[in-house]
């Protein structure tokens, strides 16, 4: 594509063609109708001065008889001007007047009639004239007119003003369209230039601002801080992809050594009995977690509605809560239960059971007192479900270590393991995904001070209505045999 | 567990061959279908107790081919068997006909007591019974009673549940997952070993005292509850 033709496609040039032909349409509306006014001013004014020339004329006649009337019209034939007279016999026979030739018929026509007619004075030249032809009594018949060759010239010089002005217009907005568009041009090629440098991978460019803060800076602008939001994600995705690397790395060469170890060392067929159960339970370890991974993906692309049931909050927490009962009291932990009624989630129930028994995973793992002077009488976990004006709150209280404040958002990442949990098992996933289902929820998972211990908060907004089905909580279809 | 006829159809040779030999080891018929179609063609004829359907096959994917033998009146309970774990895929699954869901990869002891629950499911209609007898064990549905020779044992209501599923399904293995979702209704991994601890406390209810032990612990699988002595 050629320069010119490039500038001639331009959205710029394209509106200033537009604006063009609005201008052109308007400005001859306005010159066509000054001039068909003038115009019609101009006639009347003929036909005003034609009548009273009648009357006057006709005055004479009735006074003074034919005789009267045709040294009145030779009076007033002979005045310069634009005057026109002609008396005629009933037969057409011109008396007296100043008209020398009409085309036939002109005479028989009654009102005001326009004409071409030959001057006295001049038999070459045809003009134009408007006319009114009176019948006198006595078979006369009397022709008073005007010319309107000035009008016609008026009429002419508008017109001729109307396309000129138009041509004027049509080169004045062309050239304008253009200069418009190249300049606009101009900077949309630098602004392309630089997006091409970007997309071709140095992330770290923008777009460059005019400073004039008109639309296309304020495009520029908002580009760039695409660019910038772009840009942080796309470090946040390599970080994870990263630490997943890393993350499955490890287990990964747990396992092959295991296998390897196996063919090298064992000799009996307990031997590789004993190592395949460890192979077998390392992949099983390896599948929880890309499990898990996937579950987050899931979650934090926003699962289909299809999961998407009205729930109890309530139920889900004593569900969860009496699923981990005897675990805890197995470790010497009081689980205790608060919850309200009504609690109505919209959501996938199985999502935040899980998000929920991560919670209570964690606060059983880490969250036993450091001492026992630290063991309060009221019980060590909590878990709790209430209504927070219009969020549902599942929360997990424990009195372990907590988590220091600085850390509380980095614990919600993928594979963000605190050091004092690195030596207990676990994957760093669980709280990940309950942040990502909370997400999914239009919710939030928080942490706060228990002073002293951990208190986990999956705040997630209250479905609308309350249905009327309360009582039971929903249960999705299960599985085998049930 | 008498032997089942089982039809697996999954595209990925190496693992239904190896499926259908591990079948075979525990006693049951496997026969193998590569595709859909041939799956659908076999299945039609019948004469299994399960059918064992790869979510997606060439020619005629899983959910297509359980529609169809479902629309035939061809009511041979049928396992899925996903690399889609998520809960609305499971909710698909069983919405298109299928009687229970399994995501790979999965452990074989857990395809094999699923098959065969949903086999005896079949085959005997059992469980419908109101009152529940292994050994001196006796569960009444109805009253929500459990006693052992005679004697009642009370039990909290989840425990309750959890003993009426093993019951029902005496003498077959059940696996952990297995009681999460029938049990609790969920079907997320729990991570630690919850149900293994809920389990020991049904069992010092329930066995704590009395010979033999009903609820054994099938190594790598899960549960089961049987008449020791027979």
């Amino acid at each position: 594509m050629t320069a010119i033709a490039k500038l001639f496609r331009t959205t710029a040039f394209k509106i200033s063609l537009a604006y063009l032909v609005v201008a052109a349409i308007g400005a001859g509306l306005v010159l066509a109708r000054a001039g068909w006014n003038v115009e019609k001013l101009i006639d009347a004014q003929i036909a005003q001065t034609v009548d009273t020339d009648i009357t006057g004329l006709a005055e004479q006649y009735s006074e003074g008889g034919i005789g009267r009337l045709v040294q009145a019209v030779q009076r007033r034939s002979e005045q310069p001007g634009g005057g026109l007279y002609l008396v005629t016999t009933h037969a057409g026979e011109p008396i007296v007047g100043n008209v020398a030739n009409l085309p036939p018929g002109v005479l028989a026509q009654p009102g005001l009639v326009e004409t071409d007619y030959l001057r006295a004075s001049d038999l070459t030249t045809p003009h134009r004239a408007l006319a009114r032809i009176f019948a006198l009594p006595g078979g006369f018949r009397l022709l008073v007119g005007h010319d309107i060759d000035e009008a016609l010239r008026m009429r002419r010089i508008f017109a001729g003003a109307l396309v000129t002005s138009l041509i004027w217009l049509v080169i004045i907005g062309t050239i304008g369209g253009l200069w418009v568009a190249r300049h606009v041009l101009r900077r949309v090629d630098t602004i392309n230039a630089k997006a091409k440098t970007i997309v071709a991978g140095d992330l770290s460019g923008r777009l460059p601002l005019a400073g004039t803060g008109d639309e296309l800076d304020r495009l520029v602008q908002n580009l760039n801080s695409m660019l910038d939001r772009i840009s942080v994600l796309v470090t946040g995705l390599n970080e994870v992809s990263d630490n997943i690397a890393h993350d499955l790395k490890t287990p990964l060469t747990r396992l092959r050594s295991r296998a390897e170890q196996a063919l090298q060392f064992a000799e009996t067929p307990e031997d590789y009995r004993l190592a395949l159960e460890k192979v077998i339970d390392e992949s099983d370890a390896l599948i929880r977690v890309f499990d898990a991974l996937l579950m987050i993906a899931r979650a934090e692309a926003g699962a289909g509605p299809e999961g998407m049931v009205d729930f109890d909050a309530a139920g889900v927490a004593r569900d969860v809560g009496e699923l981990y009962e005897p675990l805890a009291e197995d470790r010497g932990i009081n689980l205790a239960l608060e919850t309200e009624p009504g609690l109505i989630l919209h959501g996938s129930r199985e999502l935040i059971g899980q998000a929920l028994a991560n919670l209570v995973d964690n606060a059983l793992k880490y969250g036993t007192p450091q001492s026992d002077a630290e063991k309060l009488a009221q019980p060590d976990v909590v878990v709790a479900a209430k209504r927070q004006g219009k969020l549902v709150e599942i929360s997990v209280a424990d009195h372990g270590p907590g988590i220091a404040a600085g850390d509380r958002d980095r614990v919600k990442e993928r594979f963000v393991r605190l050091e004092n949990s690195r030596s207990r098992p676990g994957s760093g996933l669980g709280l990940a995904l309950a942040a990502a289902v909370a997400r999914l929820h239009k919710g939030t998972l928080r942490f706060e001070d228990n002073s002293p211990g951990l208190k986990a908060v999956l705040a997630l907004p209250a479905a609308a209505a309350i249905p009327a089905k309360l009582a039971q909580p929903a249960r999705s279809q299960t599985g085998a045999a049930a | 567990m008498s032997s089942m006829r089982i039809l697996i159809i999954e595209d990925d040779t190496e693992a239904a061959l190896y499926l259908a030999k591990a079948l075979r080891e525990a006693g049951h018929v496997a026969d193998h279908a590569c595709d859909g179609l041939e799956g659908y063609d076999k299945a039609r004829e019948g004469t299994y107790d399960v059918l064992v359907v790869d979510r997606m096959l060439p020619k005629l994917d899983g959910l297509s081919l359980i529609g169809g033998l479902r629309i035939q009146k061809i009511e041979t309970p049928v396992l899925i068997l996903s690399a889609l774990g998520q809960v609305d895929d499971r909710v698909k699954g069983l919405r298109a006909g299928g009687d229970d869901y399994l995501t790979k990869p999965y452990a074989f002891a857990e395809l094999l007591a699923r098959v065969e629950v949903l086999a005896r499911r079949k085959s005997s209609g059992a469980g419908e019974e109101t009152v529940y007898r292994v050994g001196g064990l006796e569960l009444d549905r109805l009253s929500h009673k459990l006693t052992r020779n005679g004697k009642e044992i009370m039990l909290q209501p989840r425990e309750f549940r959890l003993l009426e599923y093993l019951m029902k399904h005496a003498g077959q293995v059940v696996t952990r997952t297995m009681l999460l979702e029938n049990v609790w209704d969920y079907h997320f991994d729990p991570q630690t070993n919850v149900i293994d601890v809920h389990i020991s406390r049904l069992r010092a209810k329930i066995d704590k005292g009395f010979d033999p032990q009903l609820l054994q612990t099938i190594r790598g699988a899960g549960y089961m509850i049987r008449d020791g002595n027979r």
